[in-house]
This record gives structure tokens, sequence and C-alpha cells, in this order.
């Protein structure tokens, strides 16, 4: 039972760290673009998501009301305005604008905010559990989280293959100079892509700062979590990125039950294993 | 008033100049095919009047207005369109889904799903399919569709008998006479050049960037298009 | 009748040469007119110079884009503290052993992350560093997750006094960067080095020429690996201590190193002293302000990254052609007939 109880734990785990993943998934998958400042953009919605809660007085989970199109119109124009121009120039530009991009966003929130650890407050569901037969509790809120996880993966493959930008989203990631002599504006359609990416970046900074501290030096890790989850998913499908983090948080949970100190590098090896036996992942899509 | 008209368009990639003042002149509802050896200038052509490689303004006038340079889907916005050598097919996308794509610029028209499929019954049965496990006839018929599909006032064909067997040919040139009924202007890139000129009322002949020859298509002597091509 | 020769050096670079003979002069006579803090200063622009060089050869030449050298400065650094604490070697043989240890462990790590491309061979390296990070704080031997520092018996093997060991670190300083930079230099003026510019420039025409791109990228990262080890050593033999956080600090070692090489120009020898000169003016002037530096740089990173992609020595080289460590080989055609000396360049 004890085994049972570390899969479902991290199975749970997993779905914060699909959130943490889909967004660095979307932007790859479509505009093979690997967003180095994507931890750090997590972080900041927490930030925003901090001041929104104390001008205004609404719960963290109300608040995403606020953060959600805040981040969804900054990730429009830093595409748009800039990240755009680094996706014809090869493999450095991105990478190093997306550098830059995550350590002026670390020093501006250290010299705004300071260097203190910061928590968002739910209230009492943060601790309320169920009791499953066999003596197995689930917290509410990492269920809670897992079914955010769940309906953002279905709710982009809903997008994705049932709407015409859907369909032009597939055909950018498929060939993007074809699509933009079928009358697609691939400007606007990063753009939106890196935008919507951003709905779940959000959202995964606002759940996860309801449980976690955080300070502005966080966003790095949760880039590797994300990045491991992508990886160990495989690259370009999105239920792979959600198999994936659950498999991640399987492999912590595992580690965690032999001792606290080896929950991240338990996942780390997991991912090294992965990257070794079958570096495409176990469920890879993408065409390169 | 000719619908397209390039005027000295010269073309460049990089530093290497792959047209040399080229004009060449297409009417509303016209065929007119381009042809030429490899290397020629042909898809560079087609890809500069589609947007997708970038010259001087006035060097593509379509309706009146120079348009040189605009980006392809600007070019798509304003009524041309590209069945791009090799198919270049969405390998993701169901056939169906190819061609919805084509109607991605919702431009007002003739073309919609059904005449597509009206034009080639056999993509019906094929709709749900994945694109890439289609032969290559009729690949090249949903790329046609796709680019039906955005109601184009001038259709760019290059290469449509690419890897193709002759009877697959023969069906996918059956079909241009029904584009032609729409009004719809068509240049044909082909290195078939009997089907090319069978298939067209003028013809241009380029070599190594320029234009060798301009010249109604029927009847015009085959051994002066034969030295044109190869340069004699 | 012909004849020809190769041509390296041209007169930017003599002048360059004449002039860094009494700059070094000027550097090594530090310990007799400068105080502890400016040698430390010097001894840190020393040995940043050596990493942004390392990690150009590695990025810019071999392309290979790590964000995970840290892995081998801590490496570095643990190892020396372990050889010497735990092993009681003498602190000398066990500074070089430290380099080895780092080049060996790079062996394995190619064997995962020679599989990725690009940017994910990138957050690859960077995983790999953590790996390291955590396992190091695991070793409760060394101190676990709060670290060890260097005894005082270690520390009486470098001198007995601690001015002749602040000397003695520091000439280990300037001489472990001369040395870096001279390997770098004359690696890249080699036949390896025209493989690896073939490499960058073209990876599958240079394999179809016949070079050996796997193996030559292998060698880079392995002997980069090293250096950065013994490196490493020397940081923290200077800092006497260490700890997971402060040995795999990427800020530390890897961001500062990148926005060096980028922003002084990528794929030069030149440009990561540029960029070491820009670094230190902002951190110095900048100072008092926090961490503003760093946003400054990060957002000159990203202009240059976007408007100047080759950096600032880049920039200069394509308007001026100059070439200070001169690696360029110019073919001299010496025509008798006419008696003309023709200057034909091959880039």
């Amino acid at each position: 039972m004890e085994w049972l109880n570390v899969l479902i734990q991290g199975s749970l785990l997993g779905g914060i760290y699909a959130l943490f993943a889909i967004g660095l998934s979307l932007s790859f998958g479509i505009m093979r673009l690997v967003n180095i400042a994507h931890g750090d953009l997590i972080i900041l919605s927490a930030y925003v998501a901090l001041v929104v809660t104390q001008q205004t007085g609404l719960d963290p989970i109300s608040s995403l009301v606020v953060v959600v199109p805040v981040m969804f119109a900054l990730g429009y124009a830093v595409q748009r305005g800039l990240l755009n121009f680094t996706l014809a120039g090869g493999l450095l530009p991105p990478l190093l604008v997306t550098f830059g991009i995550s350590i002026i966003i670390q020093n501006g929130l250290l010299q705004g905010f300071g260097a203190y650890t910061r928590r968002l407050q739910e209230g009492s569901i943060e601790t309320a559990s169920v009791q499953l037969p066999g003596g197995i509790s689930i917290g509410v809120y990492p269920l809670l989280v897992f079914v955010v996880a769940l309906a953002g993966v279905a709710s982009l493959q809903l997008l994705f293959y049932r709407t015409g930008i859907g369909r032009a989203f597939r055909a950018v990631s498929d060939d993007a100079d074809t699509a933009e002599l079928m009358g697609i504006d691939n400007r606007k359609l990063y753009a939106l892509a890196f935008a919507i990416a951003m709905i779940f970046t959000a959202i995964a900074g606002v759940l996860f700062a309801i449980r976690t501290i955080f300070d502005p030096a966080s966003g790095p890790i949760r880039l590797i979590l994300a990045f491991e989850a992508v990886i160990i998913g495989g690259l370009g499908s999105i239920w792979g990125t959600l198999a994936g983090g659950v498999l991640l948080g399987v492999a912590q949970a595992i580690g965690a039950a032999f001792s606290p100190t080896w929950q991240i590098l338990a996942g780390h090896l997991a991912f090294l294993i992965v990257l070794i036996v079958r570096p495409s992942g176990l469920f890879p899509r993408t065409r390169d | 008033m000719s619908l397209l008209q390039t005027k000295n368009l010269s073309a460049f990639y990089g530093d290497f100049q792959a047209l040399f003042g080229i004009d060449v002149t297409v009417g509303e509802g016209e065929t007119i095919a381009v042809i030429g050896a490899n290397g020629a200038g042909k898809t560079t052509f087609l890809r500069s009047v589609a947007g997708a490689l970038p010259v001087a303004r006035e060097s593509v006038v379509f309706d009146g207005e120079p348009i040189g340079g605009r980006s392809a889907h600007d070019m798509v916005l304003l009524g041309i369109a590209m069945v791009p050598e090799g198919r270049r097919l969405f390998p993701s996308l169901t056939v169906e889904e190819n061609l919805l794509l084509g109607g991605h610029t919702k431009r007002a028209g003739t073309w919609n799903l059904k005449r597509v499929y009206d034009l080639f019954p056999r993509l019906y049965d094929l709709r749900h399919m994945p694109a890439p496990t289609l032969s290559g006839g009729q690949q090249q018929m949903v790329a046609i569709g796709r680019g039906l599909m955005s109601n184009p006032r001038l259709l760019l064909c290059d290469e449509l008998s690419l890897g193709l067997a002759p009877v697959v040919i023969r069906d996918i040139y059956a079909s241009l006479p029904s584009i032609a009924a729409e009004r719809t202007a068509v240049i044909l890139v082909e290195q078939d050049i009997n089907r090319a000129l069978d298939a067209s009322t003028r013809f241009y002949c380029f070599l190594e960037g320029r234009l060798a020859l301009s010249e109604p298509s029927k009847g015009f002597d085959r051994a002066a298009i034969t030295a044109a091509y190869f340069g004699f | 009748m012909a004849s020809e020769r190769v041509e390296r050096a041209t007169r930017a670079s003599r002048t360059a040469a004449v002039c860094a003979v009494p700059f070094l002069g000027l550097l090594g006579s530090l310990p007799w007119w400068g105080d502890s803090g400016e040698m430390r200063l010097v001894a840190e622009m020393a040995y940043y110079l050596a990493l942004a060089q390392l990690w150009n050869l590695l990025a810019g030449y071999a392309g290979l884009v790590s964000v995970g050298q840290q892995a081998y400065v801590g490496l570095g650094g643990y190892a020396l503290f372990y050889m010497t604490g735990v092993l009681n070697m003498n602190v000398y043989p066990a500074f070089v052993l430290a380099g080895v240890f780092a080049g060996l462990i790079s062996i394995p790590v190619t064997f995962a992350v020679f599989r990725l491309r690009g940017a994910y061979f990138a957050v690859g390296t960077w995983v790999i560093s953590e790996i390291f990070s955590l396992s190091a704080s695991l070793i409760t031997a060394m101190g676990g997750g709060a670290g060890t520092s260097l005894t005082p018996a270690i520390l009486r093997e470098i001198a007995a006094a601690r001015s002749m060991r602040e000397t003695i670190i520091y000439f280990a300083a300037l001489t472990s960067s001369v040395l870096v930079c001279a390997v770098v230099y004359l690696l890249l003026r080699s036949r390896h080095g025209l493989a690896l510019t073939a490499i960058r420039d073209s990876e599958p025409a240079s394999a179809s020429l016949g070079v050996n791109t796997f193996r030559t990228k292998f060698l880079i990262y392995v002997a980069t690996a090293a250096c950065t080890g013994l490196i490493g050593g020397l940081i923290f033999l200077q800092k006497l201590r260490i700890s997971p956080e402060a040995g795999f600090s990427i800020n530390d070692w890897t961001v500062v190193v990148i926005f060096m090489v980028v922003i002084g120009g990528i794929g030069t020898i030149e440009g990561p002293f540029v960029g070491l000169i820009v670094y230190f003016v902002l951190r110095e002037f900048l100072a008092d302000y926090g961490t503003i530096y760093l946003i400054l740089m990060g957002a000159i990173a990203i202009g240059v990254m976007l408007l100047a992609p080759s950096g600032i020595w880049g920039f200069v080289v394509q308007r001026h052609g100059v070439q200070l460590f001169p690696i360029q080989r110019r073919l001299v055609l010496d025509s008798r007939s006419t008696g003309a000396v023709e200057r034909g360049s091959s880039r």
C-alpha cells in the first residue's frame, strides 16, 4: 500500500510539473523556440498575483482573472516585439536573448521585491484532504492542480484539432514557409502561440506559489523541471507532456520515499536515464 | 490592362543574382507557361511573384498596383496563390484539413470544399487520411485544391508533373480547364514542354535567369524552342 | 614561375604582441606595488578571462553552446578540496589532478548530452550540473550542503607566510590565464582549429570533406572541461571555502561568462577580452546600485544579439578587418616574371 501511495502522490505532483511544461512545449512545438526565461516567467506570474492579492484583497486563485490577461498580453508583446526577430538567426540568438530576459526578470524582481521568500495564501483548501479506502489520503489541492492540468491539456487538444486556428498552428509547426504561402501571417501566429503558452504559465505560477515558497531566484529550477517533463514525455506531443510530468512526479516521489533530500535528484536521474535510453522521449511527435 | 505584369524583375539570393530583368504579362483568366532548364530561374520567378522573395516594389504590378516585395501572406489576400514545387502538403494534417487550411484567408469566391471535391472526386474518399499517405498524383490534386481554396485570381503552379507517371499527369492537367473556366489566371512552370504548351495560350522560355523567348503556344516551331531552352 | 607562402601575422597583431609584453610585465609586478584587494581583483579578471576563452572555444568554435560549464568549475574545486583535505595530498599535484578529474568526468557526460542538439543540448548540460551539485551536497565528508573549508595545514603547503601565499596564488591565476589563452590561440591556429572553423560554418560540409566532427567536438569538450576544472580549483583555492551552491553556481560561472563572450564577440579570441572589460567596468561603476549592472548586461546582450550578433569586436572586425590574434591564413603569391607581389586572402 505504501507504494500505491507513492504512485498516487507522485502522479498528483506531476500535475504541477505538466502545467510548468505545457508553455515550454507549446513554444518549442510551434516555433522551435526553447525559452530559457520560462521558469522566470512562472515566477513573474506569481509576483504579479502577489501584487494583485495585496492591492485588491482577492485570493490568489481569483486573482488569475487579472494575472492571466496580463501575462497573455505580455507574452504577445514579447514574442511580437522581440522574440520574432530572433527566429531566423539560427541557434544562438533565441537562446541568448531568452537568457538575457531571464537575467533581467530575476534581477528586476530582486530589485523590486527583495530576496525575501513569499507564498500566496489560499486558505484551508491548501491542507484539506480526502480519505480513500486503504488508508490513503489525497490532498484536495494537489488533486485540484492535477484536474486543472488535465483540463488544460484537453482544451489544448481541442484547440489544435477542432479549430481553424489550431489547424494553422499545426501547419506552421510542420512547415512555416509553406504556411506563409497559404496566407498565414506567421508573426501574428507566433505571438498568439506564445501568449497562449503564457496563459498556462500564469496558471502554473499562481497554483505553484500557493503551496511552495518562492523568491526571485526560483525560476531556473522551474525551467529545469519543465524541461525534464517535456523531454521525458517526448517533444511535440501535448499529452506526452502530461505523461512526462506525471513520470517526473512519480520518480521524485520514489526518491522522496527513500529520503527527502533525494527528491529532486531522483527526478534528474530519471531524466538522465530517459535521455540515454530513449532520447526522443516516450511519445514523440515533432518532425525536425 | 493585364492582371499581372512584371517589369524588369530582378531577384537575388544574397549576393547571387537569379533573375535579370524579367518582363512577363498575364491577362485576366489567361493560362501561360514558363519553361526552361533546371536553374533557369522558373521557381525563383514564381516565388518572387508569390512574395516569398524580396524584390523591388515596382517590378511586380498586379491589377495596376505595384506590389513587389510584399509578404507571402499579403499576396494570398490580394488573390495570388501558389501550388509549390514538390506539393509541400502539411504532413500533420489530413487531406481535408490541408484544403481547409488553404481557405485560411477566407477570401470570397466560387471555390469551396464541395467544389474542390467535385473537381477531384477521388479526394472525397480520402479526405480524412493523413496527407503523407496519399500517392504523388493524389497529393498534387490536394495541393492544387488547397491553392484554389483561397479563391485566387492568379494561381502559380510549380512543376505539377514532377515525379508523376504520365497517366497521372494527364488526369491532373484535365482539371485545368475547370480552373480556367472560373476566370482564374494560371502560370504553369513545367519541365514537360509538350504538356505546358498544350495547356497554355502563350509561353515564356527562361535561360539562366533571363527571358530567351516569348511567343504564342499553338503551332510554334519546336526547333526554335529547343534552341532557346538550351541557349544555342 | 610563382612561389607562394602562407602568412598569418598582420601589422595590428604585431603591434599587439609588442604591447602585450610590457603590459604583462606590469601585471607581473603587481605584488610589489599593489595591495591584496587589487591582486584579488586582477586574479578574478584572469580566471574569468580563462573561463570566457574556454566557453568561446566550445560555443563559438565547436558550436557546443553549453550552459553547464559551472559543473566543471565545481568539480575541479571539490576535487582539490577532497584530495588535499581527505586524501592528504600535497596541494600542488592536487591542483593539476583536479583538472584531470574534471576532464575524466566529462567523458561519460558526453554520452548523455551529445544526443541533444541546440538549445536542448544547452539545458541538458545545465541539468547535468544540477545533478553534480545535488550529489555534492550529499557527500558528508565534504560538509554536505554547507560545504567545507581549506585547513590551515593545506594553506601552509603553498607557503608559510600569508603574503607569500597570496603572491603565489596571484601568479598561478595569471599564469593559468595566459596559458589558457595561449593554448586556445595555438589550437585555433593549427590544423585542428581550421577543422573547428569548418565545423562551425557547416557541419555536413566539413564531414563530407573528411573532418571527423564527432571526435573533434568530443576532444574539445573534454579538454575544455579539464581546463575549466583547473581554473575551478584555482578559484576555490583563493576563496578558501567551497559549497555546492558556490561551486556549481550558474550565476557566478556561466551567466557572467556567457555575457562576456557574447557582448565582446563570440567566435573570436579578442572578443572575450572586450567583454571582460565591459563587465568589470559595469560592475565597478554600478556597484552601489545592487544588481542593476546585471540587468544592464542582460539588456546589452539582447541588443547585441539582435543588432550586432558578432559582438563589439565582431563589429570592429567587419568595419576594419583588424586581427590582434592572427589565425587567418593569407596566401601570398610571388610572381617572378612580373616582379610584382600579389596578395590574396583566404577566409
